[in-house]
């Protein structure tokens, strides 16, 4: 039983962020506040050209500049590190080049490292690089993904056939006879930019290889210690047991700080090879050019349906761009690989073909971004579906009541492929649809259409995998970890130390894994302790990154705080011989169970534990420290479910939009902390929000980025942002005990589908229609252009 | 990134400020503000070997009107000219866009002198000094001289500046009883710079513009007066229904280019549909 | 003048106020406030999220109104008086806005909260009754990429609600 003070501070409890008042205090600690004795600090010379031929580089003038300590090039550094070879084992044909951490003899994006200057200070270090002299010779551009696969097209990795990374390809049921046999078909194509993660803290380390006996510790803004413990010991060949990653406060991570850098993997290496401490703190234009970036996708899909409003069949053909090389240890291909499994999944329909495409081009690496693909699946999904609504002259609310899967469906497993066994399509739907007054807005829409106002409303219905598990990761051969662990520590004063696997860059997954090991101890959470980021210190574990961190680690922690509170109860009964099941924890007592009293406080069996274990029975086993691990062996993800609706009005003068209202409903299970919950769900609806309408890396023709500065590069500011209400529906994941499924993701991807669509009814009247990501102005002018040209 | 080395000097008085500008012979760079320019110094778009700071010179201070002339020192805030009764009761269109430029932040630094001598074509008060027949006092350790508005915008970021030279104050004459003024922007977020802006001067009678002055920002390389535009709109009865009849008078002035993410004619058509929604605003 | 080369450090005297105390240094003519605070003071507080002016999180107050610590040389701090989250936290309006931004979750990472603490501290400072519009407006110089503003805009006007009663 909770006590009182467990339920004000326990699971489902709203309590602020515990690291809060400290961060707002000016008392973080982000990678570039730490500095070490003897630390140099790095600066990379990139390539400026997409695609170019090193001819000659010279460091001697740059080596003689004032303050530096050396200039290192891919002589020193690339034989220092295994390649990595970015392909996922289990998809059959995925293939990618070796990539070095510098170019060499070519460079082929914009960006790649070729030197590393290292001085005393960052500013000398970017004076010395101005020193580096380096001939280039430009070599024939792969620009975009048609290109790559046009015939003829320049090989960007000599030793392969073509551009092609990876082709994959699923049918279910009849498409072809489905099509063929539908009343209505809706064909589109959409193209999304590329983007980027766009962390406020920009990438970090500093890399600290003791040579004296071999150590490395590098304190890295990352979202997996784990992950990168493992990197620098099997590619740099370091005893991995000598290897620590400590990740310090982080300012975003987003999937961005999940990706494996080559620069970053640079840096430790020039702190072996110098033997004192290396700081590389990206800056705003470093990242521009040097970040793993996300989407540029480019879609054909279609949708037939049945003149009563039944779903005949989906189909989709993605091709995307992933950069220069595969991403190691995270795949590039998932993106596309999430586009298209997860397609149509919250709708009834089974006659589906699919096909992505990820193909190699002279720009920087794709790689992990919130979302993976599942916007992408969104947007296609509710667009499509709106559509067709709208063609068979069925209201889109109506048309999602008949066509989304039902819980009598489940468990069912989609067309994509995809399990589903606790999602919430109908119920969240309800709740959208009241908590936006739907039939209001409807109303409004058609009366200000009358007056040349033009008004959209959307709705984005998504499902999300959340909290990987081993059979996704597993098979791909990466050494990436999807259990987590748990350590707890009774102190003798009674309180309690919790260590733990995960990472926190904001979430509040510490303090959520702090409000579940306080419920189950029965003691106020302000009496745990709550470590994290240290692959040295805690039980193996994954870290904070696709929606996993409360679900997985959580999970882990429950458990640990179950194992330690029975071990307590045996303790306090032994000590005053009561049977151990008449007894429980509360208040930071042990209570007789039937009578609430309490038998004696937990300060006091801490005491005895640890200091008078003479008074126990003779062989008495006192465990007041416990560790436990989770994961669920059988279980890629755990499937959660959400809704967005978007009200929007477009100026269809200037193609300028503007978001009038926001309302997200989402089942990510058990809710352990609603209030950072909520404003996690706000922050990633406005990333898409950004996405949809802002951001993209503009490229020029031959792959130059054109916008490489925050001036240019737009993303989402509070003016141009709406309130938006937060909702949740609580369907338990059925295979752990706490029940919480991920939640990290869901804003972004409901609020991206839910906007696309949105803009595009507020078109619908005018007979245009918008399939290019962003929406600018200009996009959306051109849209209505080609509507009058019609 | 960060800045490249210079040497950084503080003189006491504006004579002082002369002598330093002169003696470095084209390597120094007056800073005020520094909103601009330090933002391209942190990206080593430029590398002046000496920064004169005269950002307390009280001889670069101070507001004032007499005569049907308003006189700004070329140190004004950005933030002043909102609080300025003096700018708000002869200047409104100044009043007006202020807020559109940058931040707060921005605002509490950035100045008019800075803002005019960096000659951004994107920037707001270039076009409406312009716009409002303003004239610029320029010194240096020669003299003063001075230089109107419309006169002393070159080109993209270049001005009639000399080497060694300042810009002392800024003269606005009092826009006139009769008179009235428009202003507005398109720019993607608030505070950024406009992707098209219009300035705009206007003596309406009878619901018809009798003349007009319209100054284009955002869309155009250099704050200049749109002559074709505002001789088009002679005798134009307003509110306008659709300013596409002007739209050929428009290409003939603002001349613009492509630049990433917008074309030149999606900038025309902006500033055509600015031209109306400014103009009809002044009928109000 | 003309013997200054573009590598090195040249240097410049500061005297100036900082959070409340008088401040002399050398300090490095190139080097902007922002970085003069936390690579010369220690005063990690002030972040750096672009340094070229937009994204807020290096605002500082310079004689009691925000400016970026990134678009500001600290030579130009002389004669002024500076504040940074470290000078003001836990006092008088600022800790009221620290209470509310902590009860409602109006940060996750804490990157961008000091710029966007100084900048709303401004805001009520002002005293006035401001729409969230008008709140929005405000802070539209400070890019947060964890929340969806709308936590912090309601705490800016919880705190403004309380400053009017």
């Amino acid at each position: 039983m909770a006590s009182p003070a467990a339920s004000t501070t326990g699971i489902g409890a709203r309590i602020p962020r515990r690291e809060l008042k400290r961060l707002l205090a000016g008392h973080g600690r982000y990678i570039d506040d730490i500095r070490l004795s003897r630390m140099l600090h790095a600066y990379f010379v990139r390539s400026p050209h997409p695609h170019a031929k090193l001819v000659s580089i010279d460091v001697q003038r740059a080596s003689r500049a004032p303050g530096v300590a050396g200039v290192l090039t891919a002589v020193e550094i690339n034989p220092r590190c295994e390649p990595f070879v970015g392909v996922a084992l289990h998809r059959a044909g995925h293939r990618s080049a070796p990539q070095r951490l510098f170019a060499a003899e070519r460079a082929v994006w914009q960006g790649q490292p070729a030197a590393i200057v290292l001085a005393d200070s960052r500013a000398e270090a970017e004076d010395a690089a101005e020193l580096v002299e380096i001939e280039w010779q430009p070599l024939p551009v792969v620009a975009d993904q048609f290109q790559a696969i046009a015939p003829g097209a320049p090989v960007i990795h000599h030793g392969m056939p073509d551009n092609l990374a990876f082709d994959f390809t699923l049918e279910q049921g009849e498409p072809a006879k489905a099509f063929a046999e539908a009343d209505v078909v809706i064909e589109e194509e959409l193209r999304f930019e590329r983007q980027m993660a766009m962390t406020l803290e920009p990438r970090g380390l500093i890399a600290d290889f003791n040579p004296s006996d071999g150590s490395l510790t590098v304190i890295h803004a990352h979202q997996s210690p784990f992950q990168m413990q493992e990197i620098f010991a099997n590619y740099l060949g370091i005893p991995e047991h000598k290897v620590r990653v400590v990740a310090p406060d982080i300012g975003g991570g987003f999937g961005l700080k999940l990706n494996v850098h080559c620069d970053e993997i640079a840096t430790v290496v020039a702190s072996v090879i110098f033997g004192r401490p290396v700081k590389f703190c990206v800056d705003r234009l470093e990242s521009f050019v040097s970040d793993a970036q996300a989407r540029d996708h480019r879609i054909k899909c279609r949708i037939g349906c049945k003149r009563t409003g039944e779903i005949t069949a989906m189909e989709i053909d993605d091709i995307g761009a992933v950069g220069a090389y595969g991403m190691p240890m995270r795949f590039n291909v998932a993106e596309g690989m999430m586009a298209v499994v997860m397609t149509g999944a919250p709708y009834l329909f089974n006659s589906y073909k699919a096909r992505t495409r990820s193909v190699y081009v002279n720009k920087n690496l794709i790689g992990m971004y919130r979302g993976v693909g599942m916007p992408l699946a969104c947007i296609v999904g509710e667009l499509l579906t709106d559509l067709a609504a709208h063609e068979l002259g069925i209201d889109t609310v109506e048309f999602k009541r008949r066509n989304y899967r039902p819980k009598s469906t489940l468990p069912c497993v989609t067309p994509g492929g995809q399990r589903l066994e606790t999602v919430s399509f109908h119920e969240c739907l309800e709740r959208l649809v009241g908590l936006m007054d739907y039939d209001k807005l409807r109303r409004e829409q058609r009366e200000l259409r009358e007056r040349g106002i033009h008004r959209g409303i959307g709705i984005g219905t998504f499902c999300e995998q959340t909290a990987y598990g081993p059979p996704y990761y597993g098979p791909s051969g990466a050494a990436i970890s999807t259990q987590d662990g748990c350590t707890l520590r009774l102190e003798p004063s009674g309180s309690v130390r919790c260590l733990t696997s995960l990472t926190d860059q904001g979430q509040g997954t510490l303090t959520a894994v702090a409000q579940i090991v306080a419920e189950t101890l029965g003691i106020p959470v302000d009496d745990v302790s709550v470590a994290g980021n240290d692959s040295a210190i805690s039980t193996y574990g994954g870290g904070a990154w696709a929606s996993r961190g409360t679900a997985v680690g959580g999970e882990a922690a429950l458990r640990a705080s179950t194992i330690l509170k029975e071990n307590i109860l045996s303790l306090a009964s032994a000590i005053t011989q009561t049977p151990a099941d008449e007894l429980s924890l509360a208040n930071g007592q042990v209570i007789n169970s039937k009578t609430g009293l309490s038998v004696i406080s937990l300060a006091e069996v801490g005491r005895i534990g640890y200091f008078r274990q003479d008074t126990l029975p003779k062989d008495f086993d006192v465990q007041l420290s416990v560790n436990a691990s989770f994961v669920a062996n059988d279980k890629p993800y755990y499937m959660a479910n959400g809704v967005q609706a978007s009200y929007v009005e477009v100026d269809t003068d200037t193609g300028f939009i503007r978001l009038l209202g926001q309302w997200a409903v989402d089942d990510c299970g058990r809710v352990v902390n609603p209030l950072l919950v909520d404003e996690q769900v706000r922050g990633g609806t406005v990333q898409g929000i950004g996405a949809v309408l802002f951001e993209e890396c503009i490229y020029s023709e031959d792959a130059n980025l054109l916008n490489g500065t925050m001036a240019d590069y737009l993303v989402p500011m509070a003016y141009e942002m709406p309130d938006i209400v937060v909702s949740h529906v609580e369907t338990p994941e059925t295979s752990t005990r706490l029940g919480a499924k991920g939640i990290g993701e869901a804003g972004l991807i409901g609020a991206m589908g839910a906007v696309w669509v949105a803009v595009n009814d507020a078109l619908r009247p005018l007979g245009a229609r918008i399939t290019h990501q962003p929406f600018t102005p200009e996009r959306v002018l051109d849209a209505l252009a080609r509507a009058k040209l019609r | 990134m960060k800045a490249r080395n210079f040497r950084y000097v503080r003189p006491a008085s504006l004579q002082e400020a002369y002598r330093m500008l002169a003696e470095a012979g084209g390597e120094a760079v007056p800073i005020a503000g520094g909103q601009s320019l330090l933002a391209g110094l942190n990206m080593r778009l430029s590398s002046p070997k000496v920064l004169v700071d005269i950002g307390n010179l009280a001889e670069l201070t101070g507001q004032s009107y007499a005569d049907g002339m308003v006189r700004l020192g070329a140190l004004t805030r950005h933030r002043d000219l909102l609080s300025s009764a003096i700018v708000r009761a002869h200047l409104p269109l100044l009043a007006e866009a202020a807020p559109h430029i940058g931040h707060i932040a921005i605002r509490n630094r950035g100045t008019i002198g800075g803002s005019l001598a960096y000659a951004d074509p994107a920037a707001e008060l270039p076009a409406c000094a312009v716009a409002l027949g303003a004239t610029l006092v320029l010194g240096s350790a020669k003299g003063e001289r001075q230089v109107k508005a419309e006169d002393f915008f070159k080109g993209l970021f270049e001005t009639d500046l000399r080497a060694g030279e300042l810009i002392v104050e800024v003269k606005f004459p009092e826009v006139p009883t009769g008179t009235s003024t428009g202003f507005a922007e398109l720019s993607r977020r608030h505070g950024d710079f406009a992707l098209v802006g219009v300035a705009a001067l206007a003596i309406l009678r009878a619901g018809d513009i009798e003349s007009a002055r319209i100054v284009y920002f955002g869309c155009v390389d250099r704050a200049r007066v749109a002559v074709s535009v505002s001789a088009a709109l002679s005798g134009v009865a307003v509110p306008l229904e659709d300013a596409s009849p002007y739209a050929a008078a428009i290409r003939n002035d603002v001349k613009p280019d492509d630049t990433p993410g917008l074309r030149a004619d999606t900038k025309l058509h902006m500033a055509t549909v600015l031209t109306r929604r400014v103009l009809n605003s002044m009928v109000e | 003048m003309g013997d200054v080369e573009l590598i090195g450090d040249e240097e410049v005297e500061v005297v100036a106020t900082l959070n409340g105390k008088p401040l002399k240094r050398r300090a490095k003519a190139r080097q902007h406030l922002a970085d003069f605070l936390r690579q010369e003071l220690e005063l990690t507080g002030t972040h750096l999220g672009c340094e070229h002016g937009i994204c807020g999180a290096c605002t500082v107050l310079i004689d009691g109104r925000t400016a970026r610590g990134c678009l500001t040389l600290t030579a130009q701090i002389s004669g002024k008086s500076v504040e940074t989250i470290e000078g003001l936290s836990d006092n008088g309006r600022l800790a009221e806005l620290q209470q509310e931004f902590i009860a409602r979750n109006a940060a996750q990472c804490g990157f961008c909260s000091s710029g966007m603490l100084l900048t709303a501290y401004e805001l009520v400072q002002g005293g006035e009754k401001l729409s969230r519009s008008e709140i929005r407006e405000h802070i539209s110089g400070n890019m947060c990429r964890c929340t969806g503003y709308h936590a912090i805009v309601d705490a800016i006007e919880a705190v403004l609600a309380k400053g009017l009663r």
